[in-house]
């Protein structure tokens, strides 16, 4: 936290040179210890604020306020360690602590420089106990240049935004680029959205400056609906400055006068961090009139969203910052040349956002040295569901399945079997085992029938029943669509309909064929893309996971043991102990027996609803 | 019951009656009564000289709009792909049979209300729950007693 109040604009660009130096320079002599706590949505609901208060009254205590600073950062990407402290200048990685660690940690690790292993992060293949974040398998094939500076940060603080070189990339914009030569840099650079689509930012920007109008305007996305994603949660939390100066130079380059972040209402840390970080930018000039003395004038408001999942789409996302119904529209016009109000609009989504920054510190050719021929830069992945490494992944466009999965992500927990992975949310499509070398890529992705979206990755192993899936996503779609095309509205539902029907043991061989067919018709005839790649997950799950919908259709069987109507419980006699685990947390009474005894489940009695499954140690309870 | 409308009308006035302000209007004033009641929407229709059809409209197209009173705590479970595949839907199956309630409906004594989310963004740590802005991480079927009964002890 800065020391100091500072009211006072900085009025001109060599004012905020001397600024980012000075700021630059506090970071460079800091003689103090930094404990960061990675404190983020995910971080906090594992406990990092009570981490924070143990951490302050140790401090008190042990009298060291004065050698130590306390920082709660925004999150650190590595989920699974939640909560996780980095201890700086070492860069010493404590992961999953409680605040009865904090003692030892000031006295052992701060006071002696002592590394306490219990709290290291430990190799589940070779057991080997890494120190330092840089070390650790998750973080070590990563390219964090987005996310990167989270652990550096406290999200609330410009002048620490400022001391990591934070708004250099404006000023160089705003003393020595034209807007042209901005537009042509991220042109060069070859960075495409990041949202999903991966249109070519560079010719969005070109396309908006190139319109004659009194006014412009530019969005940030942060819509992040695409369930399994949320790496722009991450990035408006622990780095809300690097997204503002991204948005203040787009601004620059198109000629916007106003802009507008459209965050969900579902992130109210990322709408007060990123709303508190507009207050301060306009509080020291960075925005409003005339931007550290130049003629250059822009604002920023916040438009928090209110639960549509159809809002990320850009036209319907217009509709609802106007304060309509967030129903899409036909295209074109393209928000390019008529947008909010009628007026030319820029949309961009937050990472696309965040590597802008970036292209203007480092370069376009820099830029375009990573990643592959078609998809330049790196791409943020959150890494979830079945896997033992959960978190937030930033690699290399190009980088393979198997290298997020196995190396960075460490493969499949409990010694299960990796049987596939979801990408790009609701539109996207579930990619098997086969496919574990494709290189990650726009093109790529979508050649093999998913695509980028977001950055979801959700990984399956194999009990996820994929029939299960396509009927979640149909379920979450049917919900979703807005309504205003009849092959989206009514087709989500009936594709929905005809998929429950085969987890319920109902389908049959002619509504597979039917299935397939109204797919195709639901894409081809939708009017937005929500339709358009709605049958997404059916198609996919159908070529390459069609002995599963056989499976539930001809022998009535759900292979992974997920779809009710098809599964049974029962206990495993050679297995049971007679432990009353079971007995007791069963809601219906359907297990009887003895301490030490085998039981019994009386399956009339049973509702499945998996308590015994949950409770059983011995691995007793059958699911087929 | 009457309903004071004044905190309904001081939202509208802050934001100057601007069509444009609806839905941040709508959110406020949720936030004020904890659900969007009719009166204010009449009032809200009146004030910023919109049909009430539009109104309602949009109050009723966006999911974080609710038109009944809601309970005393609030429960919402994500219902997301990753909190999906690690068995959110059982979690929700067991919320529901221990209020007795479907997701989307209120107790009788309007002390619990049980939602749904299609994503938090808290994937990694799912299956989540968040209960009056709580985030519970990795719950389970036998969990979701543990959540529940520091709420049942609270007298209202």
């Amino acid at each position: 936290m800065s020391p100091r109040k500072r009211a006072k604009k900085i009025a001109s660009i060599s004012d905020l040179q001397t600024l980012i130096a000075q700021q630059k320079g506090r970071r460079q002599m800091e003689t103090r210890t930094v404990i960061a706590v990675s404190s983020g949505t995910c971080g906090q609901a594992r406990g990092s604020l009570r981490l924070i208060e143990a951490f302050k009254k140790g401090l008190r205590q042990d009298g060291l306020q004065e050698k130590v600073t306390l920082k709660a950062t925004g999150c650190h990407g590595f989920c699974e360690a939640e909560p996780n402290v980095i201890i700086y200048p070492q860069g010493i990685f404590y992961q999953k602590l409680e605040p009865k660690h904090v003692p030892a940690i000031l006295s052992r690790t701060v006071l002696n420089g002592e590394i306490i292993p219990e709290f290291l992060y430990v190799d589940p293949v070779t057991g080997e106990k890494p120190v330092k974040e840089e070390e650790i398998p998750f973080y070590k094939k990563q390219l964090r240049l987005v996310l990167g500076a989270n652990p550096l940060l406290d999200p609330t603080s410009l002048d620490d935004y400022f001391s990591i070189g934070g708004y250099e990339s404006l000023l160089r914009v705003l003393s020595s680029l034209t807007p042209e030569e901005v537009i042509e840099n991220i042109i060069k650079s070859g960075l495409r959205g990041r949202g999903g689509a991966g249109f070519p930012t560079g010719k969005k920007w070109e396309f908006a400056r190139k319109q004659k109008s009194d006014w412009k305007y530019i969005i940030c996305n942060a819509d992040e609906g695409d369930p399994g994603a949320y790496m722009d949660r991450s990035l408006l939390e622990g780095n809300p400055h690097r997204v503002i100066e991204g948005m203040i130079i787009g601004a620059y380059a198109i000629g916007a006068r106003e802009g507008y972040v459209y965050v969900r209402d579902e992130y109210p840390l990322a709408v007060a961090h990123v709303t508190q970080a507009i207050n301060q930018a306009r509080e020291v000039g960075l925005l409003g009139e005339n931007i550290l003395g130049t003629n250059f004038s822009f604002d920023l408001h916040i438009a928090k969203g209110a639960g549509a999942f159809v809002c990320g789409e850009e036209t319907a996302l217009i509709a609802s910052i106007e304060g309509r119904v967030g129903e899409p529209r036909q295209r074109p016009p393209f928000p390019a040349v008529s947008g909010l109000w009628g007026k030319p609009t820029v949309i961009n989504n937050v990472e696309t956002w965040g590597n802008v920054p970036l292209i203007i510190e480092k370069g376009a050719d820099w830029f375009a040295s990573i990643g592959t021929n078609g998809s330049k830069g790196t791409k943020i992945f959150s890494l979830v569901g079945k896997i033992n490494n959960t978190g937030l992944v930033e690699v290399p466009m190009g980088i393979t399945l198997r290298e997020i999965i196995f190396d960075i992500g460490g493969g499949i927990p409990a010694g299960r079997k990796f049987k596939a992975v979801q990408t790009g949310g609701p539109s996207g499509g579930c990619l098997p085992e086969k496919l574990i070398d494709l290189p990650i890529d726009y093109e790529s992705l979508t050649q093999a029938g998913s695509i980028m979206g977001s950055g979801g990755m959700i990984v399956m192993d194999d009990r996820t029943c994929m029939v299960d899936v396509a009927r979640y996503f149909l379920n979450f779609l049917r919900d979703e669509s807005c309504g205003k095309c009849i092959s989206c509205r009514e087709g989500t539902q009936r594709l929905w309909e005809l998929v429950t029907d085969i987890t319920e043991g109902k389908g049959t061989m002619e509504q597979l064929a039917v299935l397939e067919e109204l797919a195709v018709a639901v894409k081809e005839a939708s009017l937005c893309g929500l339709g358009q790649t709605a049958p997404n997950p059916v198609l996919s799950t159908l070529r390459y996971f069609r002995d599963e919908y056989e499976a539930h259709i001809k022998d009535k069987r759900c292979p992974a043991g997920v779809c009710k109507a098809l599964i049974h419980y029962s206990i495993i006699a050679s297995k049971c102990t007679g432990c009353l685990a079971c007995l007791r947390v069963c809601p219906q009474g359907a297990i009887t027996g003895e301490l030490k005894k085998v039981h019994v489940l009386d399956e009339s009695k049973c509702i499945k609803c998996g308590a015994c499954f949950e409770a059983c140690q011995f691995n007793a309870i059958l699911i087929e | 019951m009457e309903i004071d409308l004044t905190p309904a009308q001081e939202i509208i006035s802050r934001f100057k009656g601007q069509k444009k302000a609806l839905i941040p209007i709508l959110q406020e004033i949720q936030e004020v009564y904890n659900y969007l009641p009719e009166p204010a929407l009449r009032l809200v229709s009146k004030s910023l000289n919109l049909p009430l059809i539009d109104v309602v409209g949009v109050a009723t197209f966006y999911r974080a709009f609710s038109l009944q009173p809601r309970g005393r705590h609030v429960v919402t479970v994500c219902l997301g792909t990753a909190c999906h595949v690690r068995g959110g839907p059982k979690v929700l199956e067991e919320f529901e049979r221990q209020l007795g309630i479907k997701a989307g409906e209120t107790t009788p004594d309007q002390q619990f209300s049980l939602e749904t989310v299609n994503c938090l963004g808290c994937c990694a740590i799912g299956p989540v729950v968040v209960v009056d802005g709580n985030y519970h991480a990795q719950t389970s079927i036998r969990k979701v007693s543990k959540i529940l009964k520091p709420l049942h002890k609270e007298k209202p």
